[in-house]
């Protein structure tokens, strides 16, 4: 990532400020510096930005410092709320109409990911119970049928086609009677992608529009997109009237700040986010996760909701039983790492965890799920005897292990004092009565130097 | 109407909101202030030039008024063109060549900026200019990719090397590399799947392409072109970094420069990791791909009047 925290910059600008009782609007000023550069650093737009940081600027004018401690702390949080009060509103479904079928038409700029959120948000919608059936609206874009066709057949969901020679609204029209009559009560429209200022197709978005009166109107947005998506948001809005927003390929490492642009200039409600190439990579939308984003904060709570979903409980359960009574081997430290690869890529683990996101060290480490496949197949060229007696593995068994697992003996070397140095800490922990709790985090040398994780 | 003039139409809502916006801020001052320093910055941070950038060439620009003792706010316009021209450079960058045919050209980025669109127009760009192209599709991952570029490649005159869907884009490459010497093509493209550049995974794939291009043919590819959409932001420079890294991108393409994005982020990219920008996408057409002209690019994003339009236009 590029940006290096807020929270430090912030903590450097207040550390000046020391022995003041209160914050004066110059010193406000200062904080809020870095709080528009960090915006702007996350494509927010600029105008946006403006706005914004004239509305935070009257709350925190006339802070107590000395009552809190940390005002770097608060000032990052009036943002962090206001952020997520803008983006915020209720969170979204589709909007179902009363006498099926529901119709939702995807529109967007040119690989923006239109067809394929057409495709997950089908998926999305079956799985709570609809029928749903594909439009192929796009005749421009050589293949876009095909595609939308294959994504159907993965899916197994009926995509609707009438080649490249029809115009696209009686397309749209032909579709929604078949849909009726078939009985798929959920129709989605993947129109052509184009440019907002593309006065032909935006006439006949307009067209479709007016011809199938969509319960649903989306604007697929490519979160990368930077301070141009106002004028995107505007355009596609102010001549088809949104009722929402998917923003896509979240799944990268960008600040994604054209969501808060593009709530802000259409007031819909962002519905889904895309974050994934599967079809089954479509989230809800959360407000406060994406304010972290933008601030560069990590999202604790996906992560947990993540731990949660993925974690078998009763391992997990065995597990700390193990770490209290000592028992803990290089058996378990496997399991422990299989469960944590469960949750995801790493590096997108390691992004959700606060302070780490902004971490330069976290470059350093350039944390790899690759980097466990290794301690895997390390811990899974031991004997069952030496995984239980790892302190029993010598300089000879140190060499076979190597050769069986493809690494070389200084990385066993190193997995093998890591484990000891995180049981020396799990036995400090228990010590000191604090439980397993905390040992667990540094379980896999997160954030340590030098460490192959 | 000439390469120029399309440029420029293309480049007129870039013009509009940045150019118009620079004059109103420079025209009617009196004096060099601070706050017109801070207006320019906005300006440059409004086009996606990014925050720091921006502040460079402020920084830059202050430099310079002190050093030539400008005080006239509108001497600032012709100062700014030339810092942002330096940046750019004044060389036309122009594709690299192969010593022995093919010339291999590898096509990479992220998902949906155009890349297979780039492709089909750039083995058009080469057609054009009297060479024999193949394409290879070795984006065996999006569905319906391989039919996209045989589109293309019906379009344009160009055969196309093809596995099925799915499957090692390594191997297509490596087919592809050897039909194209068995014909004498003159230039093989390769289209990649696009991938966001923080899945390591993928990127690994990515060097694998790149590996066995290398293994098959010493110097191969030859060119390694990052096409980036200019309606993105800061993200651009971390894909350009990425990709760097992993394959060595020689050159960018950026496409989509025909609506209201300024691809300002490019001066960044320039700045910060000294890519070359070679070519640029300014229309659907299959002539709207051109290669990339900083003096052109600059000239038409700073031209003010009609004059200058008709000189060069």
């Amino acid at each position: 990532m590029v940006f290096s925290g807020l929270a430090e910059k912030l903590q450097e600008t207040f550390k000046k400020l020391r022995g003041k009782g209160r914050l004066t609007e110059e010193d406000v000023d200062q904080a809020l510096k870095e709080v528009r550069r960090a915006l702007i650093g996350a494509d927010v737009n600029f105008l946006v930005v403006k706005d914004f940081i004239a509305r935070i600027r009257e709350r925190a004018v006339g802070l107590d410092v000395l009552q809190s401690l940390t005002p770097a702390q608060q000032v990052i949080k009036i943002v962090h709320d206001e952020l997520a009060t803008l983006m915020g509103g209720t969170r979204s479904k589709i909007e179902l109409a009363p006498a099926p079928p529901t119709v939702v038409m995807m529109v967007g700029l040119q690989g923006g990911g239109k067809t394929t959120t057409t495709a997950k948000l089908a998926n999305h919608m079956r799985r709570q119970g609809r029928r749903p059936m594909l439009v192929a609206c796009d005749i421009y874009r050589p293949a876009a049928i095909k595609q939308l066709q294959v994504l159907g057949g993965q899916l197994d969901v009926p995509v609707f086609d009438m080649g490249d020679n029809v115009a696209p609204p009686d397309i749209a029209r032909t579709a929604v009677e078949k849909a009726r009559r078939e009985g798929n009560d959920l129709v989605i429209l993947d129109t052509a992608g184009r440019l907002h200022i593309d006065e032909g197709l935006m006439t006949e978005l307009q067209n479709i529009m007016e011809t199938v009166k969509p319960n649903e109107i989306l604007l697929v947005v490519d979160s990368m997109t930077g301070q141009d998506a106002v004028n995107v948001a505007k355009a596609f809005n102010e001549r088809l009237s949104l009722t929402g927003v998917i923003l896509t390929k979240l799944d990268g490492d960008t600040r994604g700040g054209a969501a808060l642009s593009v709530k802000t200039v259409t007031g819909c409600p962002i519905k889904f986010v895309g974050m994934g190439e599967k079809l089954d990579a479509l989230e809800d939308f959360h407000p406060d996760r994406m304010a972290d984003r933008i601030l560069g904060m990590g999202d604790m709570l996906t992560l947990i909701e993540k731990a949660q979903a993925n974690f078998d409980q009763e391992q997990v359960e065995i597990l700390n039983n193990r770490i209290r009574s000592m028992e803990f081997t290089l058996e378990d430290f496997v399991q422990q790492i299989s469960q944590v690869k469960k949750m995801g890529p790493l590096d997108q683990i390691l992004g959700m965890i606060p302070g780490l996101g902004g971490m330069k060290k976290l470059k350093d480490l350039e944390v790899d799920d690759k980097d466990l496949v290794f301690v895997e197949a390390i811990i899974s060229s031991m004997t069952p005897w030496e995984r239980q007696h790892p302190q029993e593995i010598n300089g000879s068994r140190r060499r076979r292990i190597a050769q069986g697992s493809g690494t070389s003996v200084q990385e066993v070397n190193r997995l093998l004092k890591q484990f000891e140095q995180t049981r020396k800490m799990m036995r400090q922990l228990m010590d000191m009565g604090k439980g397993a709790k905390k040992g667990k985090k540094n379980l896999l040398g997160f954030g340590k130097k030098g460490s192959p994780f | 109407m000439g390469f120029f003039g399309k440029l420029k139409e293309s480049l007129s809502k870039t013009r509009k909101n940045f150019i118009e916006k620079i004059d109103s801020i420079v025209t009617g001052r009196k004096v060099i202030d601070e706050d017109l320093y801070e207006e320019l910055e906005e300006a440059l941070i409004q086009a996606d030039v990014g925050i720091d950038a921006a502040l460079e060439l402020v920084e830059n620009l202050r430099v310079e008024v002190k050093k030539r003792r400008l005080s006239n706010p509108e001497e600032l316009y012709a100062v700014l063109k030339d810092l942002i021209q330096d940046i750019l450079g004044e060389e036309t960058a122009t594709l690299n060549r192969a010593s022995a045919q093919p010339a291999v050209i590898m096509v990479v980025g992220v998902n949906g900026v155009g890349k297979t669109t780039t492709i089909g127009k750039l083995a058009h760009y080469y057609k054009e200019n009297g060479n024999s192209v193949l394409l290879s599709a070795a984006d065996t991952f999006r569905a319906a990719a391989i039919d996209q570029l045989e589109i293309w490649g019906n379009r344009v005159g160009a055969a196309v090397i093809k596995h099925s869907e799915g499957s090692d884009p390594a191997a297509v490459a490596f087919d592809s590399l050897h039909a194209a010497r068995a014909r004498k093509i003159d230039v093989l493209i390769v289209d990649t799947a696009g991938r966001l550049h923080t899945k390591s995974n993928l990127m690994e794939e990515l060097k694998k392409v790149h590996r066995v291009l290398g293994r098959e043919m010493p110097d191969a590819p030859h060119e390694v072109l990052l096409v980036l959409d200019a309606t993105t932001g800061q993200n651009a420079i971390s894909q350009a970094r990425l990709f760097k890294e992993a394959v060595g991108v020689t050159g960018l393409v950026l496409t989509k420069l025909d609506g209201t994005a300024k691809g300002g982020v490019i001066i960044a990219i320039k700045q910060g990791l000294d890519i070359p920008i070679k070519m640029i996408g300014v229309g659907e057409g299959i002539d709207d791909l051109r290669p990339f002209d900083a003096r052109e690019f600059v000239d038409a994003l700073f031209a003010r009047d009609k004059k200058t339009e008709e000189q060069v236009g």
